[in-house]
């Protein structure tokens, strides 16, 4: 096939290009959560992100809090953003990051005029936003404006044989016409961990790699009261007929493909390093995976499943593939596209590559992924430690 | 195109997985090698269920178990090729 040359996205004041157009109602705490709902819910074209954290956290679990709520707002996926707070100062710190975007973004807090004043002022604020961006047009934008973050979930035997390889198909045709890609996961890459390492595109990423899954590794060694030979495979992987943590690795670590990673991401953050497969220290939950990688710029998101993971993300469309024959069948208004034909060589991966491809530039180009018309709007944060 | 029964990853793989709902012993079972497209068979000695694996060599304690092309745990107990290789003949070696 050959590959289309362009998507339909918004262009944003920064030359970031968006797949969606969100108008968001950003709560900076979780008391300021139905502020932002009262908001949203008067002015339509508007949604909130409501969330659970953003009070007396400290040190690197309040850095990694900022960076997650300055990332979704700067995502080039949100065309404006109204950001309530219960007090000035932080909600201030993070309308200041999002306003560097140069998109509209204004701050509102609650404490001492309280929520009717405050809901009042950022209504009309939001009103003004919404009207505005419905004005805003697709454009014809090249694919190298596609930034491709990829996870997968409730993985079955039939994940590493069908649809992780279909992503990583795509990974390998997408990739040299300047693709921003991201894949995470650092707990389960456990067992593929060395072979995963020499899959670092500069000794220094390689050397990145490994101290980041180390880092991780201890942390587990730390926290565990047995090994995790009771967990990992889970008794649900054993039952689909997964032997060993290694063999699970082994079948999520399909999704790259045969790409090499330019640089190791800490959690959120933005790559800096231009086009290429990017490495993300992240969580194998997918809500916090998601939610990390969209507040670090990647506009959509692929996501194999096996057994039928339902996740969406909340500024980020999730386009979901499955290699499970019943899954296609039992879950079918969850899933964006059926590889299982894969498993009966009525299909090959190069094919399953380009419908892939088709189906990811459709729904960057504004086609409703399954996981939005159901109403999936997934925001975790990942909590790094306990609050003050 | 033969009816695929089993999937093998990787050339190099001495393992494969079944893709159908069940295969019974002595069944000749015809693999796809997708790394390759390539095809070749083998009769299986044990009943094997879907996503479970199949043996495609003899193995002896202490061998190596190849799928996706990389080591995915070591044999425990002696597998004839065939045999359904799981949790009761195979173990990490990473704990």
């Amino acid at each position: 096939m050959e590959i289309p040359k362009s998507f339909l996205g918004y262009k944003r004041e920064n030359k970031r290009v968006g797949t969606r157009n969100h108008v968001v109602i950003l709560p900076v705490d979780d008391i300021s959560n139905a502020c932002a709902e009262a908001v949203a819910n008067n002015i339509k074209g508007t949604f909130a992100i409501p969330h659970a954290y953003g009070r007396l956290q400290f040190g690197a679990d309040l850095e990694l809090f900022f960076d997650t709520m300055i990332g979704t707002g700067k995502n080039p996926n949100v065309a404006a953003c109204v950001v309530i707070g219960i007090e000035p100062k932080w909600t201030k710190r993070i309308v200041d990051a999002i306003a560097t975007t140069g998109k509209p973004v204004e701050g509102f807090s609650i404490e001492g005029a309280g929520d009717i004043k405050t809901i009042m002022k950022a209504s009309q604020k939001a009103q003004e936003f919404s009207q505005w961006a419905s004005e805003k047009q697709r454009e014809e934008c090249p694919l190298s404006d596609l930034w491709i973050s990829v996870k997968c979930g409730e993985s079955d035997t039939t994940s590493g044989m069908a649809a992780n390889p279909a992503v990583g198909n795509l990974m390998d045709k997408l990739e040299p016409l300047g693709v921003h890609l991201c894949f995470g996961e650092t707990s389960e890459l456990t067992g593929a961990e060395k072979v995963c390492a020499t899959r670092g595109a500069t000794p220094e990423a390689s050397k990145k790699f490994m101290k980041t899954w180390s880092d991780y590794n201890d942390f587990i060694l730390k926290e565990a009261t047995n090994d995790l030979s009771e967990s990992q495979p889970t008794a649900g992987n054993i039952a689909g007929g997964l032997t060993t943590i290694e063999e699970k690795a082994f079948g999520n670590f399909q999704k790259i493909g045969s790409r090499k990673f330019i640089d190791v991401l800490t959690p959120a953050e933005e790559p800096k390093k231009g086009p290429g497969l990017y490495f993300m220290d992240t969580s194998s939950a997918a809500g916090e995976c998601l939610t990390l990688q969209a507040a670090a710029g990647f506009n959509i998101h692929l996501f194999p499943t096996g057994q039928g993971n339902i996740i969406g993300n909340a500024i980020e469309p999730v386009v979901k593939l499955t290699g499970n024959p019943s899954t296609a069948v039992n879950m079918k208004e969850h899933i964006d596209l059926d590889v299982s034909k894969i498993l009966k060589r009525e299909m090959n991966m190069d094919q399953a590559g380009d419908e892939l491809i088709k189906t990811t530039i459709r729904a960057a180009s504004g086609r409703l992924t399954c996981a939005e018309v159901l109403g999936h709007k997934e925001f975790i944060m990942t909590k790094l430690f306990r609050s003050a | 195109m033969a009816k695929t029964d089993i999937i093998i990853h990787d050339k190099k793989d001495n393992v494969g997985v079944v893709v159908i709902e069940k295969i019974a012993p002595k069944q000749e079972c015809n693999c796809w090698v997708m790394e390759n497209d390539g095809s070749v068979t083998i009769v299986s000695e044990s009943e094997i269920p879907l996503g479970h694996k199949i043996a495609m060599i003899d193995f002896k304690e202490g061998d190596t178990i190849l799928k996706y092309g990389h080591d995915i745990g070591k044999v425990v107990k002696p597998i004839k090729k065939g045999e359904h290789v799981h949790v009761h003949n195979v173990k990490t070696k990473k704990w």
